[in-house]
């Protein structure tokens, strides 16, 4: 459990019962001479909605990045459903992955959302979804493309499941996305600011089906600059500040009660 | 013709014109269909046997080349030091040096390699066949020009898409084999085919090494019949069946490579 949870209000209690999925530890990042994170701890148990806020340069995006290793973290320890990833020092002297496998075994129980959709373009939104389940997973392909057609079904998108994504909206691209990461059955739900590229009238419907996620007890950790649905959904929220968790705990209290002036400040700021 | 006695000047030019059209083109295009003919009375069947052979050479040098290309943009984009410089050296050198040069040099100083280290660890000596020296040297040449137009092609690509495959625990084999292959295609496309027909044409600068393709098998037919015209404009023709032909298949591949991207006539 990281340190500030000891300082837990009440409805806290229910976080030390579950399994904990995700466990971060002291992370440090650094890209050059940038400090981005100085020593972030995170921990999300089964079931829980962890929220990640703060300014823009916090880190917030970085951190969750880490956790899967598409940026490596300088030091610290992760943890993945109880696996620690292992990390070793390349020639230069930056940390990477020890152990490629390992690595991708756990990429393949995160499923990840990026601000940009990132869907392959070359595949139609059915090939998107199948794709992971049917060549990393060694699901059968038939069977990957039923579950594939209730997972687009479920964001509203069964009748695109022959279109291309550039034919698509940027809020059917992300729904697309969240189908896709649906379909690798994941561990756990990370999302990396799943609105900030879409048009404002896009934004309703994307959060509508992480709403829908959220209510049914699914681990996920996003990153978000929509403060009133981090309110809504969340079950912990994290507030960053230059590298550092300046305050976290149950929403009410961060966005009813907060203690931080600097979180006083940013939540006056953004609404 | 007339009588001497009666023959003007101007006769005396149109008679030369006519001796002139003579040199080039047999005397009818009976004559014509004949030399062009495949059957062994004609040079027909020749040209299309230097055709068959230059279409090998170009097939198998652009499959070698698009070997070593995709092997040289991964190398040059992800590679160590070591293996960055070696592919900077390689695309380099062989794009700064004139194929002629190289093809002559590669092949009798390759083959003579190859021979002096057989003979040195005591084996025979071989005879290197003219078909797998000519894909060998023009796809040598060929792997480092794809080199640049795939390594150009791997940049186009939005890097999200990569960055989620490697989100979803893809290996870097499956990466490429999935992803990053079909998804540069689009952009190498257009480079790649003309790659290609220069290939076609560059299995013409073999006949300098006496390797019997299209513009040797068309020097032969026009030296033994002097129907030089006739025969190079042949061969002309059939180069340019082979560029339209290439031009016809190389479109379908692209609109293919494309199916994921809306045309620039659909965007505003």
């Amino acid at each position: 459990m990281s340190a500030v949870a000891a300082a837990k209000v009440p409805s806290g209690e229910a976080r030390d019962g579950a399994a904990e999925a995700i466990h971060v530890e002291n992370l440090h990042k650094k890209f050059g001479q940038l400090h981005v994170l100085k020593g972030v701890s995170l921990s999300a148990r089964d079931g829980e909605v962890i929220a990640i806020i703060g300014g823009s340069g916090s880190g917030k995006s970085t951190l969750l990045r880490c956790i899967n290793c598409l940026e490596n973290p300088t030091s610290g320890i992760i943890r993945v459903n109880g696996e620690e990833i292992k990390l070793k020092a390349d020639s230069h002297g930056h940390t990477i992955p020890a152990d490629r496998r390992q690595i991708e075994r756990i990429r393949s129980k995160l499923g990840m959302v990026f601000q940009n959709f990132n869907l392959w373009s070359h595949m139609t939104l059915i090939e998107n979804v199948i794709e992971v389940p049917v060549h990393v997973l060694g699901v059968k392909r038939d069977e990957a493309i039923a579950q594939a057609e209730k997972l687009l079904a479920r964001v509203g998108l069964a009748e695109k499941r022959d279109v291309y994504p550039a034919y698509l909206s940027g809020g059917q691209q992300q729904r697309a996305a969240i189908a896709r990461a649906l379909a690798i059955n994941p561990r756990v739900m990370l999302f990396d600011e799943p609105t900030s590229a879409l048009d404002p009238e896009l934004v309703g419907e994307v959060l509508k089906v992480i709403g829908d996620l959220a209510r049914e007890g699914r681990t996920m950790v996003l990153v978000t600059h929509e403060m009133k649905f981090a309110r809504e959904v969340a079950t912990h929220v994290v507030y960053l500040y230059n590298g550092l968790v300046e305050e976290e705990g149950p929403p009410e209290q961060i966005f009813g009660a907060p203690k931080s002036e600097r979180l006083k400040q940013f939540i006056r700021n953004i609404g | 013709m007339l009588a001497a006695g009666r023959e003007g000047p101007a006769d005396r030019a149109s008679n030369t014109g006519a001796t002139l059209i003579e040199s080039f083109l047999p005397a009818s295009a009976a004559g014509i269909i004949e030399l062009l003919s495949p059957a062994p009375v004609g040079w027909g069947g020749t040209l299309l046997v230097g055709l068959l052979h230059s279409l090998e050479i170009a097939v198998g040098a652009t499959i070698v080349g698009l070997l070593i290309g995709t092997w040289g943009a991964y190398g040059k984009l992800y590679g160590g030091p070591v293996v960055r410089d070696l592919f900077a050296v390689y695309t380099t050198v062989v794009r700064a040096v004139p194929e002629l040069v190289l093809i002559l040099l590669l092949y009798y100083a390759g083959t003579d390699l190859i021979n002096q280290v057989l003979t040195a660890m005591g084996y025979q000596r071989v005879d290197i066949s003219g078909l797998v020296a000519g894909i060998a040297v023009l796809g040598f040449v060929q792997g480092a020009y794809s080199t640049e137009v795939i390594r150009g092609a791997i940049l186009a690509i939005p890097q999200g898409q990569i960055e989620a495959a490697r989100a979803f625990g893809m290996s870097p084999g499956l990466l490429l084999r999935r992803i990053t292959l079909p998804a540069m295609l689009p952009f190498a496309i257009p480079g790649l085919a003309n790659l290609w027909l220069i290939a076609t044409k560059d299995t013409a600068l073999l006949a300098v090494v006496g390797f019997f393709e299209l513009t040797l098998a068309t020097r032969q037919a026009a030296g033994v019949t002097k129907a030089y015209l006739v025969f190079f404009l042949a061969a002309g023709v059939l180069y340019l069946c082979v560029t339209l032909v290439s031009n016809f298949l190389l479109g379908r591949a692209e609109k293919w490579a494309r199916r994921g991207m809306p045309s620039l006539k659909e965007a505003h």
